[in-house]
């Protein structure tokens, strides 16, 4: 009880304060308004859809399946599926949304609607200065606020962005080939012979 | 906020003296959030003490019992929202106990350096806040947050999230690490000894902390094992139960650390065996991070969505940083859990404030309050 306790203490508070003119490791903080740190990779917000191409009404890639609506925890995802079918990158005629609703006061940011997509059609956003003074239209985002172009998703996430759209071109010349083979006639691997399958099960 | 109230039978056992009750919460700065404490006191001594909550409760138990199995994950994040990893862990852990699945090598290596940076997270937090009530103004609370900050971007650049993390699934982990990760943590690993020595040479030999916490709310081992207290506050009452040693769950049967005990059980010694705590985590993370594997990070059986486990019940349970987290789910074969139920450690550890407090003064009570390390997400739930 003499005090060399406290007075330790001070040339320890002393030593911070110094250091933080100097020493990066002190000085963690950025003035917020005026500085900000680039986001990380990784990080995630709330979730936007891809489009691909310049027309997001065109190239949305969701299909309206719903999936995400059914997972998403809090509820916050409104779907209402258009029935009219559009070909879809591969070919395929699929549904798409005719409402995409999120209401972006009630998303949790968890992420688990970008990761039961089956489409890579819903990725997580960056943007977080979201507040707004109008708490009904301007807090629930349909397709016009959601939709951003593929590009924005590369800039994002580069390294998920590029793998997904390698498998995509990969996929898409796998199903050209296929067109292909098909539009010049009947392949003989398609449709084997009875005897030919016998021989490849045994 | 000061009602004066007749209590007779708190009168009565105060000799007759009228009594002063203090309302003190649920927006009072030393009550670390929305907690109340109804205290009754004789001058300045501590007469009676009664916790109050519930001003946080969400519903957690009944919203985990209509979500998927999956969906409550992210919920799991909101317990206790200082260490959202480590209930990750504990629910990941009881539906792979339910649904037969174990997570690859890799995985358990991963699980084991986030719960332990986790661990650091929450202890000098603790430390800091504390002292803030205490009376020590910012400045060691600055300090411990400073090094959070550090361990939060580790967080948010393998997970995405600062504080939600939502990262492991069952039979696994959501995604690997990213290059370079592993550097960045180990640098945050060797700059910690750093801090942990500045800290304790500002606050362990400094007279008024001693002052306040010495002999403070001396809490026996006989009572803290009646009660049901575990974790950092068992063991400064000197009793050795550490979960990550008697279950040995994850790798840490793998891991060489000791389990810092306290001898007196007062607040001093809670708050020690955190710092404690602390230097055995670098260890243990050192060790995880100079061991880890290569391979897979999820069950190749392992399914994200409609997960249905047979009928059955688990019980999971973990060393969390505040003590033991468990989690306790029945199965009907559905794809939502029949019965969702958690045992909180904060909520438990609770329970045993009044007896802590009595007979000390008021403003040992918001000091002892401190030492428990209560997050009001968990006991409210």
């Amino acid at each position: 009880m003499n005090g060399v306790g406290i007075i330790k203490g001070l040339i320890e508070t002393a030593r911070n304060l110094a250091g933080s003119y100097h020493d990066k490791e002190r000085l963690t903080t950025v003035r917020y308004p005026e500085e900000t740190l680039p986001p990380v990779e990784n990080a995630r917000t709330i979730p936007f859809l891809v489009y691909d191409g310049g027309d997001a009404a065109a190239g949305l890639r969701c299909t309206a399946c719903t999936i995400c609506e059914k997972e998403c925890p809090p509820q916050c995802i409104y779907i209402v599926k258009d029935m009219a079918k559009k070909p879809d990158y591969l070919g395929k005629m699929q549904l798409h949304p005719k409402v995409f609703d999120i209401d972006i006061s009630v998303c949790m940011s968890c992420g688990i609607c970008v990761e039961v997509c089956p489409f890579d059609a819903i990725k997580m956003d960056q943007v977080f200065e979201l507040s707004t003074d109008d708490r009904f239209g301007g807090l629930l985002w349909g397709i016009k606020q959601l939709a951003k172009p593929n590009d924005y998703f590369q800039k994002l996430h580069r390294t998920e962005a590029s793998e997904i759209d390698a498998r995509r071109e990969e996929d898409k010349s796998k199903s050209q080939a296929a067109a292909a083979a098909k539009a010049a006639g009947p392949a003989p691997a398609a449709k084997p012979p009875p005897s030919a399958n016998k021989g490849a099960a045994a | 906020m000061t009602t004066l109230q007749s209590q007779s039978a708190a009168e009565e056992a105060a000799g007759g003296h009228q009594l002063l009750e203090v309302s003190m919460g649920p927006q009072h700065p030393s009550t670390h959030g929305v907690f109340r404490m109804d205290v009754a006191l004789d001058g300045e001594t501590v007469v009676r003490l009664k916790p109050v909550f519930g001003y946080l409760h969400r519903n957690h138990e009944k919203i985990g019992e209509k979500c998927s199995y999956l969906g409550s994950m992210p919920y799991t994040d909101r317990l206790d929202y200082i260490c959202s990893l480590t209930n990750n862990w504990g629910y990941a852990l009881t539906v792979e106990k339910l649904a037969g699945l174990a997570a690859p090598e890799r995985a358990e290596y991963i699980r084991v350096i986030l719960a332990e940076l986790t661990r650091l997270i929450n202890h000098s937090c603790l430390a800091g806040f504390l002292l803030q009530d205490m009376g020590a103004a910012g400045t060691p609370l600055m300090y411990a947050f400073r090094e959070r900050e550090k361990i939060l971007d580790l967080f948010e650049s393998l997970t995405g999230a600062r504080m939600m993390c939502d990262y492991m699934r069952f039979g696994g982990c959501r995604c690997d690490l990213p290059p370079g990760w592993i550097e960045q943590a180990r640098r945050v690993v060797a700059r910690y000894p750093r801090f942990l020595d500045e800290f304790e040479a500002l606050l362990t030999g400094n007279e008024i902390v001693r002052a306040r916490t010495e002999g403070v709310g001396v809490l026996s081992a006989q009572l803290a094992v009646n009660a049901g207290i575990t974790g950092p506050m068992l063991r400064a009452s000197g009793v050795n139960y550490d979960i990550r040693k008697v279950d040995r769950y994850g790798v840490y049967g793998r891991m060489d650390f000791r389990v810092p005990m306290g001898e007196r059980g007062d607040t001093f010694d809670r708050y020690m065996i955190r710092i404690l705590e602390m230097r055995e985590s670098l260890k243990i993370l050192e060790q995880a991070l100079r061991d880890l594997p290569g391979g897979p990070i999820l069950d190749p059986k392992a399914k994200l969505r409609n997960l249905r486990p047979k009928a059955g019940e688990a019980y999971g349970r973990i060393e969390g940083p505040k003590g033991e987290l468990g989690f306790y789910v029945i199965s009907d074969g559905g794809p939502n859990p029949y019965r969702y139920r958690i045992r909180p450690p904060s909520l438990i550890n609770l329970t045993i404030l009044e007896d802590m407090c009595l007979g000390g003064t008021i403003a040992d009570a918001v000091v002892i309050l401190g030492s428990v390390d209560i997050v009001l997400g968990e006991v409210d739930r």
